[in-house]
């Protein structure tokens, strides 16, 4: 048995390339992280980052060809699954970890109704059940993530739901057998601002509820905010910054991370133009020497050109010449 | 409001019924707002109608010769005349309906379920089957239908069953390449990614999600070739590779009688007629399905 502290699913060294017409384009260039039991993880960065690489990773569920993970391991359990068996994936898949989407409207297969998806989802691991006994199942998942009148929806189609409806049955897809790991991959991008935070006050929910840990990723900060303990801010393919988000809305150790905080508006302070970040993420694989962001820090250092810096730091790590040798050092705040 | 009231009555009872009913009530709703469509049905209805009873409608047997009674004109004892032999042509036509829409159906369905098998294959599993099935079809469809098929019949030896497997091969790859196309598109939804996230096997993928998705393209398809595969079915009869000399095959029967146009013309008018009026029906139905079945066109 595993303990609380140990981590349920380790991922080390990630490297995850697309092997196109041009080349080898790494999409994630060796990211480490690891999710403990009951544990709620954000995975933040802009579009392109690499975030929803690194979860089609993990699932193996990369387009293939082109993608491909070209090094490191993922641990569920203890166990490598980075280059598993598709019979053995597929084990893992639903039962063990599940994924739930960004696009709530594309998620379900149109042509079948609610009852008849979830009830597949559900036979799908568990296949000596009775059919009273499924239906009975996935009339008791759709009360427990908020939906009413489950026994009707059942019969419902999926374009007869609201967005907010269908990412509620999608969670309750991916609850449906308990699994251990649930990666959300922008669940609530797609939704608007009320039904977003009823779906993740319904995520935080369950994760107490039934202690699965949780993936978030998201490029929203307010997100990250309101549900996770712990943050990894992804930039370009690589970990920038990790730690406990309080730690790092107080004290970002990386300008990106301090970068995106600033640009998140603020209700109560002064009305003034919302900070940005200049630029936009690098083509993947353009920069190959020196810190990925220095082309767009503010406090770019000559030896950030050439040097590439190192993830360094306890719990709260950052990868920046300019906090490593400072130590921590207050920036605007 | 009483309209209003009207409305939450029928979608409580839609909500009742079971959700095929439900769909297929949906689709007649479109499909009856379509007036040349409801007629091409109308027309293959009777035509399967006299196809089914024939043995009872028919006023004589297709062999029943008389040759006293050779080419006779258009009369209260012979509706559409007599032919060479003194046969009644009525008769020989509705029987002719038995031998035409067992080809048109059967070759369609055989082209259907091996060109779906196919295109699954080519689509879902891509890579060098992708290759191979897709030049494969790129072959066939290389050759003019009409050849390739008399080319298959000339293999196998003329008859109408052979004529039939001619078609069905001839028309797999419409149908292949329409399956693969719909199945390229349907992999990449995301409720596949979805259903694979949650550990579904390759083949529930492809019965569960895929097929059902590909299905009404391949009904319109479907429908707009049995018109085809009767005209070729007819093409071949009147070149000689299909139907033998006594079955009343439609084509056949044109070509028989070409010889007498000028003097008995009811001898290829009403064979010809029964030709343009299943082919016509049946493409008047192909277009209303796809009307009907093409989700765009919903609102």
């Amino acid at each position: 048995m595993l303990k609380m502290s140990d981590p349920v699913l380790k991922v080390e060294g990630l490297k995850t390339s697309f092997f196109t017409d041009d080349g080898e384009v790494p999409a994630v260039g060796g990211i480490d992280f690891e999710v403990k039991e009951g544990e709620i993880l954000g995975i933040v960065g802009e579009s392109g980052c690499g975030k929803s690489v690194t979860s089609l990773s993990i699932m193996g569920l990369l387009p293939s060809p082109p993608g491909k993970i070209v090094g490191g391991h993922i641990y569920y359990q203890g166990e490598d699954i980075s280059h598993a068996k598709e019979s053995k994936m597929r084990k893992l898949r639903g039962n063990e970890i599940a994924m739930i989407f960004q696009e709530p409207m594309t998620s379900l297969n149109p042509v079948f109704t609610i009852g008849e998806q979830l009830e597949e989802a559900i036979k799908l691991h568990n296949q000596r059940l009775p059919k009273k006994e499924i239906e009975n199942r996935s009339v008791e998942l759709l009360k427990r993530v908020g939906l009413p009148r489950a026994k009707e929806l059942l019969k419902e189609y999926p374009h007869e739901l609201s967005g907010g409806m269908r990412q509620r049955v999608m969670i309750a897809i991916a609850m449906s057998c308990n699994p251990k790991v649930l990666i959300a991959d922008e669940p609530t991008t797609a939704l608007d601002v009320t039904i977003q935070a009823q779906i993740l006050d319904l995520m935080i929910k369950l994760n107490k509820e039934t202690n699965t840990a949780i993936i978030m990723i998201t490029h929203d900060l307010g997100v990250v905010a309101q549900m996770c303990q712990r943050v990894v801010v992804m930039y370009a393919g690589k970990i920038v910054e990790e730690g406990p988000v309080k730690d790092i809305f107080n004290h970002p150790k990386h300008p990106y991370t301090e970068g995106l905080i600033q640009s998140i508006p603020d209700l109560h302070g002064k009305k003034e133009r919302l900070y940005t970040i200049k630029g936009s993420v690098p083509k993947p694989g353009s920069i190959t020497k020196g810190c990925l962001f220095a082309p767009r820090c503010e406090f770019v250092m000559d030896k950030c050109r050439v040097n590439t810096p190192e993830l360094s730091g306890g719990e709260h790590k950052s990868r920046c010449f300019l906090h490593q040798e400072q130590g921590r050092k207050e920036v605007r705040t | 409001m009483p309209q209003t009231a009207q409305v939450h009555a029928e979608t409580r009872a839609a909500k009742e019924r079971s959700p095929f009913v439900n769909a297929i009530s949906e689709f007649w709703k479109s499909y009856r707002k379509n007036k040349p469509a409801l007629f091409g049905t109308g027309i293959i209805l009777v035509f399967i109608l006299l196809a089914i009873f024939a043995n009872f409608i028919a006023p004589q047997g297709i062999n029943d010769q008389n040759i006293t009674n050779k080419l006779q004109a258009p009369s209260a004892a012979h509706w559409f005349g007599t032919d060479d032999f003194g046969r009644d042509i009525f008769s020989r036509i509705l029987f002719g309906a038995r031998l035409s829409l067992r080809v048109g159906f059967l070759a369609v369905i055989g082209s259907i379920v091996v060109g779906t098998l196919l295109g699954i294959l080519a689509g879902y599993f891509g890579k060098v089957l992708d290759v191979v099935i897709s030049r494969l079809f790129d072959i066939l469809l290389a050759f003019p239908s009409i050849l390739l098929s008399i080319a298959i019949v000339a293999i196998l030896g003329p008859s109408l069953n052979n004529a039939l497997v001619a078609i069905a091969i001839v028309n797999v790859p419409v149908f292949g390449r329409l399956v693969r196309s719909r199945v390229l598109t349907v992999k990449e939804e995301e409720y596949v990614v979805a259903a694979r996230s949650i550990g579904m096997g390759d083949m529930r993928i492809i019965f569960h999600h895929i097929l059902p998705n590909s299905i009404a393209p391949i009904i319109v398809q479907g429908t707009l070739n049995i018109a085809t595969a009767i005209l070729d079915a007819a093409g071949l009869g009147f070149l000689g590779m299909g139907a033998e000399a006594p079955l009343p095959e439609w084509g056949k029967m044109l070509s028989d009688s070409r010889e007498y146009i000028q003097n008995a013309p009811w001898t290829v008018l009403f064979p010809g007629l029964a030709i343009v009026l299943v082919v016509v029906g049946f493409n008047l139905i192909g277009d209303g399905l796809r009307d009907a079945l093409d989700p765009r066109m919903k609102n």
